[in-house]
């Protein structure tokens, strides 16, 4: 087998793996799907106080998509931890495949729980709060939550390798997600927000994929928000990747791989 | 006296030691950063939606926050313990069941409470809230008697974990449910009929609403049946936990899976 196609059914075997393992899982795999669901059956029971049909349009498209940050903030900050605990870090560490090709799976896997859990809120949504989503462009809408996908399984690689060496990894993530459901705009306009937050709005590549998601459903051009989706996501990869070596090399170093 | 001294040094040593909490990498962004996130979340979406004012959804999740240390901690109680290996031992002694179990409620109240007034404060002078000066005393007393319902819930799944394992699953779901049906975010009277009506059974739908009194204004006299109500349903709680403990202690012995992880 050639080296692409060496790495090519390492990256799927690792995924397939990793999603079974999600599935089964009532933390992962259920909460993931239920937890935002319900925050976004609240969000949506607020809005619906004033019955206004374009508010509550304009909070199912963004709620539907907040399962994937949730699917990706607790997981992602303790994969590595995870691994400790169960005593395969050192395995997955020292094997031939590098650290950082290892994980980006898991967090695909990760997403891949998120974006079943877009299609259960837009059912639940529809099911409860009678929003059929009314969307001109399909193909770039469904585009643009591939793009969120996608973008947040990167932010979660680039979380799981940075808390590599934070021990109680899970509390960071569990209070990464309301900030991400707030600042990324899933539920509500970013001009609400103060000024000074808007830039960190800007570097969460999933502020970009909602908004292309919103520009679709409303027939306008969303390719310039999926393009800086793109490029953010990008950087998170790119930066992911490098931070990946040093700390694991520092940990190796200094002998603290394993301490839980 | 012996009772005495399980409720206090007992509560409070098992406290210490099976809390993980109590670690501050632990104990700030999950208790401390989480429930101004999610106060500042919901007065964000209330002020997309024009609907309430940043007050309402202060109170409202400051409340509803401290479920999680009110409902986790005591369902660690258990878990915690069969996780040491140390269930056996704990339910071997001949210490009373009730100065045992309510002796480790103590502190859980005290830190729920901690943690609903730091998301009131918080939140108030983030969203420049305004609350006044005179009601601040009595929202301190009314939020301690919100932590004791919840941890009255708190100690059903405590003991509901006596027979379900994943104790995290079970707390997050009965938290989502807090957050839809106890009006942490739309008031009572704004939810479907049915969702009212559960919602008046569980902890913390009556000390929210009482706290939003007081922090429009309302005296002591206006809010004190919502007090008392929701200190009747903490403690029914309480009572409901001490004898699911009991029965499930019984069941558990009988099928030899106490232990079992």
């Amino acid at each position: 087998m050639t080296g692409l196609g060496a790495r090519l059914r390492q990256q799927l075997v690792c995924f397939w793996l990793q999603l079974k393992i999600l599935m089964f899982s009532p933390f992962e795999g259920f909460l993931a799907v239920l937890f935002p669901l319900m925050f976004a059956t609240s969000a949506l029971l607020v809005y619906r106080v004033n019955n206004d049909p374009d508010a509550m349009l304009y909070a199912g498209i963004g709620a539907a998509a907040m399962g994937i940050w949730t699917s990706q903030t607790v997981s992602a900050t303790t994969l590595v931890q995870r691994e400790r605990r169960a005593g395969t870090l050192e395995l997955v560490v020292a094997a031939p495949t590098s650290f950082s090709l290892v994980l980006l799976p898991i967090t695909c896997a990760m997403a891949t729980i998120g974006l079943y859990s877009v299609v259960a809120t837009i059912l639940w949504d529809w099911w409860v709060f009678d929003i059929a989503l009314h969307v001109e462009d399909w193909p770039v809408f469904v585009l643009s939550i591939l793009m969120a996908t996608i973008t947040i399984a990167l932010f979660g690689f680039l979380l799981s390798v940075s808390a590599v060496r934070y021990r109680t990894s899970w509390a960071l993530g569990a209070a990464l997600e309301y900030p991400g459901w707030l600042l990324c705009g899933f539920v509500i306009p970013l001009d609400l927000l103060p000024d000074a937050l808007r830039p960190v709005s800007w570097a969460l590549a999933p502020t970009w994929a909602v908004e292309g998601m919103r520009a679709a459903a409303a027939g306008e051009s969303a390719w310039a928000d999926l393009a800086v989706c793109g490029a953010v996501g990008l950087a998170y990869a790119a930066l992911a990747g490098w931070l990946g070596v040093r700390l694991i090399n520092a940990a190796r170093r200094d002998a603290t791989l394993a301490l839980s | 006296m012996t009772s005495t001294r399980i409720f206090f040094v007992g509560g409070l040593m098992s406290y210490r030691a099976l809390f993980g909490w109590m670690n501050p990498w632990i104990f700030i962004p999950s208790l401390l950063v989480s429930p101004v996130c999610q106060i500042l979340l919901f007065a964000y979406i209330g002020r997309s939606a024009g609907v309430g004012d940043d007050e309402f959804y202060v109170i409202g999740n400051a409340l509803n926050y401290a479920a999680i240390p009110c409902m986790f901690a005591m369902t660690f109680t258990i878990g915690g313990e069969r996780f040491a290996q140390t269930l056996g031992l704990v339910l071997a002694t001949p210490a009373r069941r009730i100065p045992l179990f309510l002796g480790r409620s103590l502190p859980v109240i005290l830190n729920g409470w901690f943690v609903a007034m730091f998301g009131v404060v918080v939140g108030s002078l983030l969203l420049d809230a305004h609350i006044p000066g005179s009601a601040w005393p009595l929202i301190a007393l009314v939020v301690a008697v919100g932590s004791l319902a919840s941890t009255g819930l708190g100690l059903v799944m405590g003991a509901l974990n006596l027979v379900y394992r994943d104790g995290a699953t079970m707390g997050n779901v009965l938290f989502l449910v807090l957050l839809i049906f106890t009006g942490t975010n739309v008031a009572l009277d704004d939810l479907p009929g049915w969702m009212a009506a559960i919602g008046r059974c569980l902890p913390l739908s009556h000390a929210i609403e009482a706290t939003r009194m007081l922090g429009d204004g309302a005296t002591w006299g206006a809010v004190q049946g919502l007090v008392g109500t929701e200190a009747l349903i903490g403690l029914a709680y309480v009572a409901v936990g001490l004898a699911t403990i009991r029965l499930f202690e019984h069941l558990s012995r009988a099928g030899a899976t106490l232990d079992q992880i």
